[in-house]
């Protein structure tokens, strides 16, 4: 058993043994290394000033990717490469993301600013060309600035990502590749002592093994939840199983009939993989978070810690999901909807690990639908999540599938607007209301700082009634500000 | 379709270096990380911090509070109280003594600071300072105006401003239309969270690195709480991570306890707020109930006007005074208003107290008047745009109700000029055709004005000082009064002495602002920055040419007017030298090159209360037209487009300048539509980090964007002709606020649309039902 870390940094391993579990990255580079250019805005991973790019090899190459470094643990980095605003530039030559933020006046208090650079040095290194507007901005919603009005951002984005991603980092990537190759051979590793650990399983064996005999260890996928326990509510996490370096939950397994994604597969991997099922579920994940929420959180924690309001788990109940667990030896299968058993309560026992999802795909005569409201677009927790799967037989509804998430303790399911549906017309706007009036029998929502009980209704109700109408033809163009469908796109 | 444009700025002719579209100074730190904040400043050895606690009611009462296991804690160095203050126990800004730096046992508000913990690292301080027992008495709190109305609760004593007889001029009105909104806070959520490192020296000193728009009153509030002289204190401030007015009173709370807590230790101190406890412990932006009567005749002139402005000051006066009377001074915002009464209340509620924040009050004055002209607009069966420009302030129609002379008004000029590049008439007649055949998006557009007044309202903050150092290499060291927050005005400054000098903007020196070098400064606000310190430190810079030029003329023999400096170099009759060579010559020749500068704004008179005289030294101007898109079913809003003309005089600097316009643009339009502050009954922020308080972010920026600098200069001797920048487009938003109140007018043409701020999606559709719904 390895007992110690191993991550590369500005080309060289770094091999931490002695190592506080609930350390971040944040205050490691801030108070260990003393490296002050990464800023902490909110702690909370919302902000963006504390952004920093991970390298790590995916399928051959190298792929780069923003993280918040305030609610990522030292122990997530094993096995990969860390780069900071600090590493950039050489000297005075700075790097072509700097230059144009310098050129095109991005800057003004520049608080914000290392963490823009790095979430740009990021997309320079995704490779997108030509860029747009779109994608910029896409890759900005995890990061906040309060001064720019981020015009100037976005300039120095399209000037900065105008040409082939071409500077040291590209000069030497296969060197970094074949580095952080070496390190992906390392074995699983437990820094700490049986009392408080940081552990890195490498197989779901070694996983398993270690939970049954620490049921009592925090599991942790991402840390875009986890990390908050410890940043904001000062929880003691004395011992945490990291399953990051499980390559067996990072599969995709696209079948005809079903998608199956391990736990384990970022928001970030799984989004191709799902807007493949449905433009909407693809739209879901743009949303979801920001760019380094999605880089960092992963489907099965998002699943298992059991949030009232992830997007997700609404679209995924919509399409009847299952479930797969498993504790010890010992492998079970639950429907995702009967997962969730009460608020901050799933059917998890101590020490069992959600492992994947298998979800089904559309079949003929399936029309789904997933929308959000929330306060703001981007980056923000929904009010109200509606996902929709009717099946239409002709013009007529003959089945319904819908969940909500926002409208109750847990994501649920609107049975009686469900039951409401089928017969329905699709040419009958009027009688839609019956199923639109049941989702006032189906929930009580609470009323909160993103919304009132009232207005979640409302939103709701709007959203079944929306729904219904774009399944029955109407322009997405003209029922939606974001997120239009890719044929009312097409159309325009 | 993606298109950002900008305006190419006009040059400024014949200046050298102000005027030009120059970078940040600190743009490449900036990008890299090496931009040195408070928390980034390697600290002493043996450094401490200083975490507070905050009480966990709104109203009431601690009666015991037991804190011996945080002070058992291990590497908890100690516990602070009330009781360890050595001078006055308040950080109050204008000495009110109502600001406690810890609480007595009373509680105002929750979140009030109770104690705090010293400890070897911030996470030992934070987890300590949950160990601590309290026992409170609670009382029911006062959370809401419409609360603190009901229960006659104020801080302030009412203000009003009166023009004739408002009461008459409404009764005999041709028309008249009465309402209530109400206008939401905010906050600030500068990037960089209150932060202060206090390093004690020999004597009682104390040295405070503190992230201030104030640090005269860091010092002031430091040495008060210590009960030392102000001699004794000095504050300083390379930067902030944004300020936004969030750090012009409420920084001074944060220094004083990390030099509490160094006085107490002997080590040097550090307190960084955690964001939740920021948000929960920091005033933000005054939320105003606006009420209104207007009387108009069929043309939609004003007749009368009668509001009135009851603003949530929170639990303690500190600077609500200066903020409601701005609120009241833009109740006019561009328009006359003939007979008028402009009456405030200052409500006290058991909340945070609020503060300063961008527009200082003048964007809730200018929102009322703003609904006021569409409500008459829709009343009417008018655009809205023309019974603006119908009641802007014109010849014999230029008092304001304050009674200041509006003599440089540019207003219609420049809302004409915004209504032809917005192509504004044509668009409306597209939105009517969209909103015709779309029954669930409908589009809306709205062109509005601002005037805001420049200069602080209480007349003694209108100084500056600096001191410049010419060496005898030829560089040379700037230092003022003024604060960096990203607006730019380190570099302003640095280019008007540059200018002076005749040298490259490289030549100059940029330094920390402390008040060890200029002393008796004001906060940098009021977007006075550039006006006040450019002044100070061109006296300085001309002043300290004045003895070189002597020294030249006399030793070369030639006139005075034959010397000349001008890149780097200067011009002695027919020789020439660089300017080190000079500064050279004259360090041997014994001619002093240091020099203080200072300035007071000429012309401003207020006579507070009688409420008349000239408080403003002049006007900034602005438009902006803005297209929004709602969903009725839902209340979701997209900003389509936004066109801004804005008048900010010869530019001192272009990029900043545009930088200012469209960055105060976007945290205006944040403040009326995403951003919401919400308080529970309990009178708790339930809304105190970024994931549940919504800034904007990239996408919800226009994806077309038009900004242009008006030509013209400042009819007043400004520096270089220059116009105050950092707070009038904040309020350019208040189109966006308008179209969206146009795009639900569309549901029902002639209904009077019932908006409150911020616009978010429930609150749309709220008032999407109110129209559709019947009255």
């Amino acid at each position: 058993m390895r007992r110690s870390i191993r991550f590369l940094r500005r080309g060289r391993v770094i091999d931490i043994a002695d190592l506080a579990p609930m350390t971040t990255v944040l205050d490691w580079l801030r108070l260990g290394e003393g490296a002050r250019g990464t800023k902490e805005g909110c702690n909370e991973g919302d902000c963006g000033a504390c952004t920093v790019v991970l390298a790590r090899p995916k399928n051959g190459r190298l792929v780069y990717e923003p993280v918040n470094a305030c609610i990522l643990l030292v122990g997530q980095l094993d096995g990969a490469a860390l780069i900071t605003v600090d590493d950039l530039a050489a000297g005075a030559d700075l790097h072509p993301v700097q230059a144009a933020m310098v050129k095109h006046h991005g800057s003004q208090c520049g608080f914000c600013t290392p963490g823009i650079v790095m979430s740009l040095f990021a997309l320079y290194h995704e490779g997108l060309r030509p860029i747009d507007r779109r994608q910029i901005v896409d890759q900005l919603a995890g990061n906040l600035c309060r001064c720019t009005g981020y015009r100037p951002i976005v300039d120095a984005a399209l000037e900065a990502c105008a040409f082939p991603a071409d500077d040291r980092f590209t000069a030497r990537q296969s060197e970094a590749l074949a580095e952080l190759t070496a390190l992906a051979n390392d074995g699983a590793a437990l820094v700490g002592s049986d009392e408080t650990f940081f552990a890195v399983p490498r197989t779901l064996d070694e996983a398993c093994d270690l939970l049954v005999r620490h049921p009592d260890a925090t599991v942790l996928a991402g840390a875009t939840d986890v990390g908050l326990w410890i940043t904001k509510q000062l929880r003691e996490l004395p011992k945490i199983v990291w399953l990051g370096r499980i390559e067996a939950l990072r599969e995709i397994e696209a079948r005809d009939d079903v998608l199956r994604l391990g736990a384990m597969v970022s928001h970030a991997d799984a989004y191709c993989a799902l807007a493949a099922i449905d433009p909407d579920l693809g739209e879901v994940m743009r949303r979801f978070g920001s760019k380094q929420v999605r880089a960092s959180g992963t489907v099965g924690g998002n699943i298992a810690n059991g949030s009232p309001i992830g997007d997700l788990a609404p679209a995924l109940i919509a399409l009847d999901t299952t479930l797969h667990l498993r504790r010890g030896s010992t492998v079970r299968e639950a429907n995702l909807e009967r997962f969730f058993i009460a608020y901050g309560k799933q059917d998890r026992l101590a020490g069992e690990l959600v492992t994947g999802l298998t979800v089904p795909r559309l079949r003929p005569g399936e029309r789904f639908r997933a929308l959000k409201v929330s306060k703001r677009f981007d980056e923000d927790i929904s009010a109200v999540m509606g996902a929709f799967k009717l099946t239409v037989d002709g013009r007529r509804i003959v089945a319904a599938r819908i969940a909500y998430g926002g409208m109750a303790a847990t994501p649920k399911r609107a049975a009686m607007a469900e039951a409401a549906l089928v017969g329905l017309s699709l040419e009958e706007a009027a009688s839609w209301e019956v199923a639109i009036d049941a989702l006032t029998r189906d929930f009580a929502p609470i009323s909160d700082m993103r919304a009132s009980a009232t207005y979640r209704m409302e939103a709701a109700q709007a959203l079944l009634g929306k729904a219904i109408a774009e399944i029955a033809g109407a322009d997405t163009a003209f029922t939606r500000l974001v997120g239009q469908r890719p044929e009312a796109v097409a159309a325009e | 379709m993606t298109r950002v444009t900008t305006a190419p700025p006009p040059e400024v002719a014949m200046l050298a270096v102000a005027g030009k579209a120059l970078a940040h100074d600190s743009a490449v730190k900036h990008v890299t990380g090496r931009a040195q904040y408070v928390d980034d400043v390697r600290e002493p050895e043996g450094t401490l911090h200083v975490v507070p606690f905050g009480a966990p009611i709104a109203r009431g009462e601690v009666t015991s509070m037991d804190l011996a296991d945080v002070m058992a804690t291990p590497g908890v160095v100690a516990v602070l109280t009330a009781a360890d203050v050595p001078g006055r126990n308040d950080c109050s800004p204008v000495d009110f003594d109502q600001d406690p730096v810890l609480s007595h046992g009373d509680v105002e508000f929750h979140g009030q600071a109770l104690f705090a913990v010293v400890a070897e690292t911030r996470d030992i301080a934070r987890r300590a300072a949950r160990r601590a027992k309290l026992v409170t008495r609670t009382a029911p709190p006062i959370v809401t105006i419409d609360q603190a109305l009901e229960q006659g609760e104020t801080c302030l004593p009412d203000y009003t401003f009166t023009r004739g007889d408002a009461a008459t001029a409404l009764k005999g009105a041709p028309q008249r239309l009465q309402g209530t909104f109400l206008v939401g806070g905010q906050e600030h959520f500068y990037l960089e969270g209150q932060v202060a490192l206090a390093i004690p020296g020999e004597d009682g000193d104390m040295y405070v690195l503190s992230s201030t728009q104030h640090p005269t009153e860091v010092q002031h509030v430091v040495a008060r709480v210590l009960g030392v002289p102000d001699a004794a204190v000095t504050c300083e401030v390379r930067r902030m991570g944004g300020g936004f007015g969030g750090k012009e009173s409420q920084a001074s709370q944060w220094a004083a306890l990390a030099a509490l807590a160094a006085h107490v230790t002997g080590k040097p101190c550090k307190l960084r707020l955690d964001r939740d406890d920021d948000m929960v412990m920091t005033g933000k932006r005054h939320d105003v109930r606006v009420t209104w009567d207007v009387g108009f005749d069929r043309e939609g002139r004003l007749v009368g006007y009668d509001v009135v402005y009851a603003a949530r000051c929170g639990y303690s006066a500190d600077l609500s005074s200066g903020v409601v009377d701005r609120t009241m001074f833009h109740a006019d915002n561009a328009y006359y208003l003939p007979e008028c009464r402009i009456h405030s209340r200052r409500m006290k509620t058991n909340t945070v107290s609020n503060t300063a924040f961008r527009g200082f009050g003048g964007p809730q004055g200018m929102v009322g008047i703003e609904r006021v002209m569409d409500a008459i607009a829709w009343q009417l069966g008018l655009d809205p745009l023309d019974v603006r420009k119908r009641n802007f302030y014109r010849p014999g129609a230029d008092v304001t109700p304050y009674g200041q002379t509006v003599g440089d008004n540019i207003v219609l000029e420049l809302v004409e000029a915004l209504e032809a590049s917005s192509a504004y008439r044509t668009r409306r007649r597209e939105i009517a055709a969209f909103n015709a055949r779309s029954p669930i998006l409908k589009k809306g557009i709205a062109l509005t004005p601002v005037k805001f007044g420049i200069s602080f309202t209480l007349t003694h903050l209108n100084q500056a000082g600096a001191l410049v150092h010419v060496y005898s290499d030829g560089s040379v060291h700037l230092n003022h009064g003024g604060t960096e927050m990203g607006q730019g005005l380190y570099v302003k400054v640095a280019q008007v002495v540059a200018e002076e000098f005749g040298l490259p903007l490289e030549a100059v020196k940029i330094t920390a602002t402390t008040t060890g070098k200029v002393p008796n400064t004001g906060p940098t606000a009021a977007s006075a920055g550039s006006d006040l310190n450019g002044m100070a430190a061109q006296a300085a810079a001309r002043t300290i040419k004045g003895r070189m030029i002597d020294f030249a003329a006399e030793s070369y023999g030639v006139d005075k007017d034959k010397v000349a400096f001008r890149d780097g170099l200067v011009v002695i009759g027919n020789e020439t030298i660089s300017f080190g060579a000079l500064a050279k010559k004259c360090v041997l020749a014994r001619i002093s090159l240091s020099s203080t500068g200072f300035y007071r704004t000429p012309k401003v008179v207020w006579d507070r209360p009688n409420g008349t005289g000239r408080p403003f030294y002049y006007f900034a101007y602005g438009a902006c037209c803005a297209e929004t898109t709602i969903d009725v079913t839902t209340g979701e809003m997209r900003v389509d487009r936004v066109d801004i003309l804005h008048d900010v005089g010869r530019s001192l600097n272009p990029a900043i300048d545009i930088g200012q316009i469209e960055g105060g643009f976007v945290q205006g339009m944040g403040w009326l539509t995403t951003e919401e502050l919400v308080f529970d009954a309990d009178g708790r922020l339930r809304t105190h980090a970024p994931s549940t308080y919504k800034i904007p972010v990239a996408s919800d920026v226009p994806a077309d964007f038009r900004v242009a600098l008006w030509a013209g200069e400042n009819r007043e001797d400004t520096v270089y002709r220059s116009k105050a920048v950092g707070e009038p487009p904040l309020m350019l938003a208040i189109a966006v606020f308008n179209a969206i109140a146009d795009a639900i007018h569309a549901l029902r043409p002639g209904a009077i649309v019932p908006l409150d701020a911020p616009a978010t999606p429930e609150t749309i559709l709220r008032a999407v039902k109110a129209v559709s719904g019947g009255e």
